[in-house]
Formats: structure tokens, sequence, C-alpha cells
């Protein structure tokens, strides 16, 4: 591959990168910041296994959240790694 | 056997364990010694990491705040697990494609700068030393109470044994004992909080546990109501505010509170240096899930042990009519944990039973103890004396006054007993406790002395040191920091609550943007940078300092923001200023874009590299 189309390769590779990151920040915000503070009083009027939702959010669901969107993020990665062949 | 035996044999036969893996896994070059060779498997970083992260605090202590404050500890457990989001989509893969050893590292080469690498030093090591101090004096406590030696003593003991395994083995020495004490510390938080929440609920799994109905066996009025409404139901009785709404009429605060943990996580040097000791950038991604994972077993089982212990205790003190429990009724745990000065009663209506409520059963925060004078009935004596208040309790709230002092603390340390398990498990809960104490301040202690041997030498002052030289240079300024940090076990500041608060203020509202942009933004240059760190640093810093130790009252706080909050306004203020600033100055040389265009691709990481 010549330079200049290694170039561009890596700015696609960055650009599509930059996009996964905030889709999964969007999700995180709102799995800890959204359910788990800002909306968590409307959220506690309903009932979710014995918890208040909001509060089951604040405490519980969020860190299953959080740990879904690494393992994801690690596996789109890999994917991408592979399409723009960056990958060690 | 006794439980004193068996506490010793638990905890010496922990650290006999730890001793062997440092002298098989000794470190024999600098690599080693700070980044263990950058060959370790991601799973077993992920756990050394864990370990790293799950400090005494973690350990003994966030169950007890979280009992005590219901829905506004959510801040700790988002804000202490959330960050690690930020570290893997941000942060961790970044820094290892980058792959020098340290934070400072980073940020002076970025920035091309050595005032950006010795603002980033000083920052390290301060934050490193408030961290570590904690942890000598959480080991010398959990020594004091199980083992019955002094705090003295166990602190000088733990500093036997990480002096042992951090200045022999270093980051390999370190990460492989880590690994070793995870296993150690989880399995002694998990054990009770299933008992505990068997007890309560008959329910298994402490997660679902707390959304599981109280046993009519435990308690026949609360039994088939959910724990968590049964709860609420209890404490309001008692006067205080439902447990799971507590807090929610300041969103505001809480909402910047948890901005200021996750960032402050991220930007914390020992956790972000664990991601440089992984092969690859895949590994370091990966690395982050299973250190979030094996963090998470204890975080998703906190809210739990909070919340069920704090059922337990309304329940065992004020008996299942609600009406207080003579004195001599109590049981044995209570008045164990009295004697260690933890728990205190104070009969305020003189009816001769204990009852907890809302309010302070005496001037003052904690119980000053008349020597070791008893009442008739065998209770300690309070010599704090009544302000004459604790009995003007509002009636339309609360049946009786407060008599009762708890220690958060107690939360976790007293479950076993609570919920009268055999002795092996108290021992195991000792040895857990002080592995969490040891991981954490081994860690800490290697990023001192990796600043001060290779930040501050080799990149600074010394630069033509050989890596023998360079390799004894760190090892001695281990020991210098453990002598240090034993130093401020012996003699606690008094405000080591405080500057923890401070930690995590400092190290969001200054490197997690600094990293941030310098991945991120080709564009940012030196100056940019460290006039955003600057500022974010000193207004930060300035606003802790006024209000934790200058008399700042809460009325003036700004926004009603708390200064354990104020860190999420240093790192908006040092995002701002760092955009502003290096709009208006020149962009960074040619061939830093370059190395930041480097990092962004995974490929030709290679092993960690000495220069």
């Amino acid at each position: 591959m010549s330079l200049d189309k290694d170039k561009n390769n890596a700015r696609a590779y960055w650009k599509e990168n930059v996009r996964i990151i905030l889709t999964y920040l969007v999700i995180w915000f709102l799995a800890s910041f959204g359910c788990g503070i800002i909306f968590v009083e409307p959220l506690n009027t309903v009932q979710f296994f014995g918890f208040k939702l909001g509060f089951w959010f604040a405490q519980q669901g969020s860190v299953y959240i959080f740990l879904i969107l690494i393992v994801a993020y690690a596996i789109s990665m890999n994917k991408l790694d592979e399409k723009y062949d960056v990958h060690e | 056997m006794s439980l004193d035996v068996l506490t010793y044999l638990f905890v010496g036969l922990s650290f006999a364990l730890y001793i062997g893996i440092a002298v098989w896994s000794r470190a024999g070059s600098t690599k080693e010694f700070y980044v263990a060779g950058g060959g370790v498997s991601p799973m077993a970083n992920g756990m050394a990491t864990a370990a790293d992260w799950m400090s005494a605090a973690s350990f003994i202590s966030l169950a007890g705040i979280v009992s005590f404050i219901g829905y506004t500890g959510s801040a700790y457990i988002m804000g202490w697990t959330g960050g690690y989001v930020l570290l893997a989509l941000l942060l961790a893969p970044y820094l290892r494609k980058f792959g020098k050893f340290t934070v400072p590292d980073f940020v002076g080469d970025r920035y091309y700068s050595s005032t950006a690498r010795t603002v980033a030093v000083i920052c390290t090591i301060f934050i490193s030393f408030t961290y570590v101090a904690g942890q000598m004096r959480g080991v010398g406590i959990v020594f004091s109470r199980f083992l019955h030696v002094s705090i003295d003593m166990g602190v000088v003991i733990g500093m036997i044994i990480v002096f042992f395994y951090a200045v022999l083995g270093g980051m390999k020495g370190i990460t492989y004992t880590q690994v070793a004490q995870y296993c150690v510390l989880i399995f002694a938080y998990t054990v009770p909080a299933v008992f505990l929440t068997m007890q309560v609920t008959g329910h298994f799994l402490p997660q679902t546990g707390l959304g599981a109905a109280v046993d009519p066996a435990f308690n026949s009025t609360l039994g088939g109501k959910p724990v968590l409404e049964a709860l609420d139901g209890l404490v309001e009785e008692l006067g205080f505010t439902a447990y799971t709404t507590q807090g929610t009429d300041n969103l505001f605060n809480i909402f910047f509170f948890t901005v200021a943990l996750m960032a402050g996580t991220a930007g914390l040097p020992h956790v972000i240096v664990r991601f440089f000791t992984v092969p690859r950038v895949k590994d370091a991604r990966v690395s982050a899930g299973w250190a979030l994972l094996f963090i998470a077993v204890l975080y998703t089982v906190v809210p739990s042990v909070a919340a069920i212990g704090r059922l337990n205790l309304i329940n065992t003190v004020n008996g299942a009519d609600g009406k207080g429990t003579l004195y001599a009724e109590m049981p044995a745990w209570f008045k164990n944990w009295e004697n260690s000065g933890l728990i205190a009663w104070q009969d305020v209506n003189g009816d001769g039973k204990v009852q907890y409520a809302n309010g302070s059963p005496f001037k003052g925060a904690k119980p000053e103890f008349d020597g070791d004078k008893r009442a008739e009935d065998g209770h300690r004596l309070v010599s704090n004396g009544l302000t004459g208040d604790e009995a003007k309790f509002d009636a339309a709230k609360q049946p009786f006054a407060n008599e009762v002092y708890v220690d958060r603390d107690i939360m976790v340390l007293a479950n076993p007993e609570v919920a009268q398990l055999p002795d092996w498990v108290i021992a195991l809960v000792a040895a857990g406790a002080i592995a969490a104490a040891l991981s954490t301040a081994a860690g800490l202690l290697l990023v001192i002395s990796t600043s001060i041997a290779h930040d501050l030498f080799k990149k600074t002052l010394t630069p033509h040191m050989s890596e023998k030289n360079e390799l004894l240079a760190a090892r001695g300024a281990a020991v210098v920091a453990i002598l240090v940090a034993g130093y401020f076990g012996l003699n606690p500041p008094g405000f080591v609550a405080q500057v923890v608060a401070l930690a995590f203020g400092l190290a969001a509202a200054s490197f997690f943007p600094a990293i941030v942009m310098g991945i991120f933004s080709t564009r940012m240059n030196k100056e940019g940078a460290i006039s955003g760190m600057v500022v974010g640093l000193v207004v930060t810093a300035c606003y802790i300092t006024y209000f934790k130790f200058m008399g700042g009252t809460p009325a003036q706080y700004f926004m009603g923001l708390t200064p354990e909050s104020f860190g999420t306004v240093g790192m908006i203020l040092n995002f701002v200023v760092a955009f502003i600033v290096s709009s208006m100055t020149p962009p960074p040389p040619a061939e830093i874009q370059h190395v930041v265009e480097d990092i962004r691709i995974p490929r030709g990481a290679g092993a960690a590299h000495s220069h």
C-alpha cells in the first residue's frame, strides 16, 4: 500500500472507532447518569423484582451494563481492527 | 481451635503465599520491575487490577457508608465501576500502544515538555501518598482488631510484608501476589454476605436476595415484604429518610460527585499503569473488562450487605416488637464491638433498654469512653455527656430518642458474628481485609518508586544512568516510600479521610483531561495542556482546601456542590482552558502529531519499550 492510502485507511479506521466510542458512551451515560440519577424518581415508581427500578439501576443495573459495554467494545474493536487490517 | 489461633493461621498462611510468589517472580530488569516485562495475560492483569483497586476502604468501609446513606451511596458504586468504561474506551488501548512505563512519561512526551512531565510527577506522587497513608493505617487497624497487637505493631508488620514483595518483585512480583490477594479478599467478602442474605431472606445470591422478601422466621411482622420495602418502612418509623430515596433532594450534587469519581478512577496513575503490563493493545481492552468483572463481583454484593446489614442491625437492637432490647439480652457481638469502641450505648431515657433511631446519642461525633468504667448492667460508660437535646426528639416522627452509636466500618467486620458464622469465616475476613489493604498499598508504592526512579532521575535529573543503577534506584525509592508511608501509618495526619477526596478530585481535574485530549486531539499543544492542568488543579485544590481545612460552611458551596464533587468543575475548566489556549498558540510539532496518529492504530505495539 502506498503511504497516502495507508493514511486514508488509518483516518477511516479512527473515524469509525470514534463513532463506536460515542455510541457506547451514550449508553454508558443513559444507564448511570440517566436511569440512576436524572430519572431516578420517575423510575422509582416502577417495581422491578422487588426493587424500585431507579434504585436498582443506581446500585446494580448500571454496573452490569458497564461490564457489557466493555466486552462489546472489545469485540467491536477486534472486528474493526481486522476490517481495516490494523490488528497485531 | 480458638478464633485467635485460626486467625493467626489464616493470616500467616496468606503471608507465606504472598512472599513465596514474590521470591518466585523476582524482577531482574527495569522493564520487569515497572511493567512486569509487558507479558501478563489479560485475565491475570484484570484480577491484579481488581485487587489493586479494591482497598481497605472498599473492603471495610464501602458497605458501611452505603448502609447509612442509602441511595446517596450509589455515587460510589457507579463512580468506582463506571470509571472503567472510560478507561477501556478512552485511555487504556492508546496508552498501551504508546508503550512507555508511566503516566508522566505519556504527559511529558506527548506534550514535548519537561514542565508538563514535572507537573505530572508531582501529581502522581501526591495522589499516591495520600492513598497509601490510609492503606497502612487500615492494615494496622485490622491487625489490632483481629490479632490483638497494637495498631503501631500492625503497621510495622504490614510494612515488612510489603517491603518483601514490592522491593524484590517490582510490578512482576506485585501482579502475581495481587492475583492471590484477589482470591483471598473476594472469598472473604462474599461468603459472609451469602450467609447473611440467606439468614434474612432465605435466598442464596446477595445480588438478587436484595430484591427478595424477608423471611417470616427472621421477623414475623416484616416477613413477606421485599427487603428494601421493609427497610424503607422501618427507617422511616425511626425518623430517618427512606433508604431507597435518601439524598434524591440533591441529585445535582450526586451527579457531579459521580462524574468526579468516574473521571478520577480513570485518571489514577496506579490504575492506568496496570494497562502497560499486557502484551497487546487488544489485551488492554479485554483486560479492562476482566478487571471490571472481578470488581463487580464485590461491588454488586455491597448494596446487599449494606441494606440487609442495616435491617439486621435495627431488628437486633430494637427487637421484633420495635421497642428496644434490655442490655443484658443483647447478643454477644454487640458487646464485643462495644468493647473495641465501635459501638456505644447511652441510656438517654433511662429505661435500661437499648433503642436505635435517628439522632445523636451524645455530644460530639464519636464516643469518648470513660476508661473501662461500666454501669451495673455491664455496658461501657460514655463521658461525652448529654447536650440535653437528645431527649427532645420529634415524637411525631420517631417513637424514642436514639441511644446507640454505631461505627460505619462495623457493617462488614461484624457481619460474620452477627450472622453467627463459624470462627473460620471470621478469620477469613481478617485475612481478606489485610489482603485488600496490602495489595493496594503495594501497587501505590510501586507507582511512587517508579515516578521517582524513572520520571525524576532517569528522565529529568540523571539521564545517563545505567539500567542496573536505575533498577537499584527504583528499589531504593520503594524502600523510602515504604518508610514514609509507614510513618504516616504510625502518625496518621488527622485529615486522611479528607485528602482522599482531594486525590480523586485532582486526578479528575488534571490527568484525565490531559490524557484524553492528548489522544483524541492532534491539535492540542503543550501550552493548552499545561494551562488546563494548572487551572484545573489549582481551582480544585483551593475549593477543597477552603471547605475542608479553612472552615468554609455548606451555605457557601458553589451551586450546592460539596468539595468531593468539585473535581468535576475542575475537569470542565481544564478542558475549556486547554481548548481556548491551544487555539491561540501554535500547533504541536509535526512529529508529535505523527505520534498521536500512530497510537491510534493498534499494529506495532510490541513490548513496552524502554526508549
